[in-house]
């Protein structure tokens, strides 16, 4: 008797909850990204050059284990005029993130920060080569992810497309007798 | 005339035919794409012959074209409940073959997170073993507590299920700085979470009525199949690598192995039950003993082991789960084998099914915890 009184009371205060569940798309229903959380791999954006990270070295392209990824790369217009320090830079690159396994392989073969897990995770698309993302979409995805994190390239000082400062004409060394002194 | 005759002469061979049902490949009880055939005589199961194969992917052959790294994705599709126990043993391997000195840092981050799995994946069976003996709510219940372990995965390594998070050599990232805090909310919630499953289904007069005594396997006949992990126990024999072969730092906690008497259905649910609450405790003492220091041993970023080969069991959720890694030298290795526990203990159910009801066959099934990813590998 008593039991059944316990159940009814608990059935009871269940029945008053608010509902857990929610409507999918709902923004404001959707839960928290863990900042570790690893979606889609996207391509960074050197916003100190303006250009992106990514050279196309295809280190990334050797290493995914489903080679769903592919990229070439071209000479850097900017670095024959000496804006950047890129020799080289990316002109196409395309993931089929419907056969990427979000492994974060190529994240860490990177050596040029050019290339992030971000945390875009949604596949459904209207056509059937939706998911088949090329450099604009990837770039966008990596805009969007560096805008929401703090994300900072692990070695700028290596990466980083700025050119050194130049220092003003150094004084030259004066010469004597054919030795250099300094 | 005729007819009369044959019908008279059939008479004195009339005898009653075994039917032969089906069980499987989609039916929703058989934890994936497994068939089993049944033979019947009325309700009683006669012979029972597991068929498998429907979820082959070829990981062992896929392994001598993928490298090192790329190999611990595919173990992480081996067992999809556990995953970091499979990555662990094949990391395990190429460690062995190279010789290395994993910092214990790595080792402590490696035993929280496989100790964790082993309880997210002790909670799905609990969960959906409750279904399998028509208990609609144990699977709420379980899920929801395997939840708080799936989001705390998140937070570490980035990915619910599959994580790809441990390398040879150490694991790839350090833990986050309020892990600490966060794992010791996690096992005081789990702690009451795995009191209020047993309460709810453990003594249950129906789920009784329906395991115990159902299916039973003797301790030696179990080891005759090759039975490892709780199957094995249940049926009393006291075998548990991490103690009998203890492996990374497992020699450093104090645990005790739940080993069971009867070797029924009862016995193999409540054993996992119990090994929740020594999961836990592993944990809690590996926490307290944790101490800051580097994650990953050197290693270069091709690896290649020398040539040779490795074997190496650790103890997955499931039972002994061990790879055997030959290397030619190279930077993929000449052949992987993962000797699964999964694939061993479903031999028995040949054993177990024989003169046991066929509304047993699915309870009888569910009790041994077969993952269909490891057994096709
Ligand atoms: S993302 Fe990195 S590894 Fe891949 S092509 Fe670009 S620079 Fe090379
Ligand atoms: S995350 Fe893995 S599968 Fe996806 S593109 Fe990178 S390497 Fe390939």
């Amino acid at each position: 008797m008593l039991g059944n009184l316990k159940g009814l009371l608990l059935t009871l205060k269940v029945m008053r909850r608010e509902p857990v569940t929610a409507q999918y798309p709902d923004p404001s229903k959707r839960l928290p990204i863990d900042k570790r959380f690893m979606g889609f791999p996207a391509l960074l954006w050197d916003n100190s050059n303006d250009e992106p990270f990514c050279t196309g070295c295809m280190v990334c392209v050797r290493a995914c284990p489903t080679q769903c990824m592919s990229a070439e790369m071209k000479d850097n217009p900017k670095f024959a005029d000496g804006t950047s320090r890129r020799r080289k830079i990316i002109e196409k690159f395309e993931i089929n993130l419907s056969r990427c396994i979000l492994c974060g392989i190529c994240v860490d073969v990177c050596n040029f920060d050019a290339i992030e897990m971000s945390h875009e995770h949604e596949l459904s698309k209207f056509e059937r080569n939706g998911a088949r993302a090329a450099l604009p979409q990837l770039l966008a995805m990596g805009k969007k992810y560096q805008a929401e994190t703090t994300w900072q390239p692990k070695q700028p000082e290596k990466n980083l497309g700025k050119p050194p400062e130049k220092p003003a004409t150094a004084p030259q060394p004066e010469k004597v007798g054919g030795v250099v002194t300094s | 005339m005729v007819n009369i005759q044959t019908q008279a002469s059939n008479q004195d061979s009339l005898q009653a035919v075994d039917m032969m049902l089906n069980l499987g490949p989609q039916h929703p009880s058989t934890h994936g794409v497994f068939r089993l055939v049944l033979w019947l005589d009325g309700e009683r199961i006669v012979r029972a012959e597991p068929h498998i194969g429907y979820l082959h992917r070829g990981s062992e052959k896929l392994c001598e074209r993928e490298d090192y790294t790329q190999i611990i994705t595919l173990f992480d599709r081996l067992d999809y409940v556990a995953n970091l126990n499979g990555e662990l043993a094949f990391c395990m391997a190429a460690e062995k073959l190279m010789g290395l000195e994993v910092p214990d840092r790595a080792w402590y981050v490696r035993s929280i997170l496989c100790e964790l799995n082993r309880i997210a994946s002790h909670m799905l069976f609990y969960g959906v073993y409750g279904l399998d003996t028509g208990a609609m709510t144990p699977i709420l219940y379980g899920f929801r507590e395997r939840e708080r372990i799936v989001l705390l995965f998140e937070a570490v390594t980035g990915a619910r299920m599959m994580h790809n998070f441990i390398r040879v050599g150490g694991v790839k990232q350090d833990l986050p700085e309020d892990f600490v805090q966060r794992v010791n909310k996690l096992t005081d919630e789990l702690k009451r979470g795995i009191e209020e499953c047993d309460q709810l289904l453990t003594n249950s007069e129906l789920f009784l009525a329906r395991t115990k005594g159902v299916g039973s396997i003797d301790g030696p006949t179990a080891r005759d199949y090759g039975c490892t992990g709780p199957v094995l126990r249940a049926s009393g024999v006291k075998e548990d690598v991490r103690v009998s072969e203890p492996y990374g730092i497992y020699d450093r906690f104090e645990f005790g192995i739940p080993v069971g008497s009867n070797g029924d259905c009862w016995d193999r649910y409540y054993i996992r039950v119990e090994e929740m609450r020594q999961s836990l405790s592993i944990i809690e003492q590996a926490v307290k003993q944790m101490e800051p220091g580097p994650i990953q041993a050197k290693v270069r970023r091709i690896a290649r082991p020398p040539k040779g080969e490795a074997y190496v069991r650790t103890e997955s959720p499931r039972g002994d789960f061990a790879v055997f890694l030959v290397s030619d030298g190279g930077d993929k290795p000449y052949r992987v084998k993962v000797r699964a526990p999964s694939f061993a203990n479903l031999q028995s159910i040949t054993h177990m099914l024989r003169d046991a009801y066929i509304a047993d066959a699915v309870v009888i099934l569910g009790s041994i915890d077969i993952i269909l990813g490891e057994v096709d590998r």
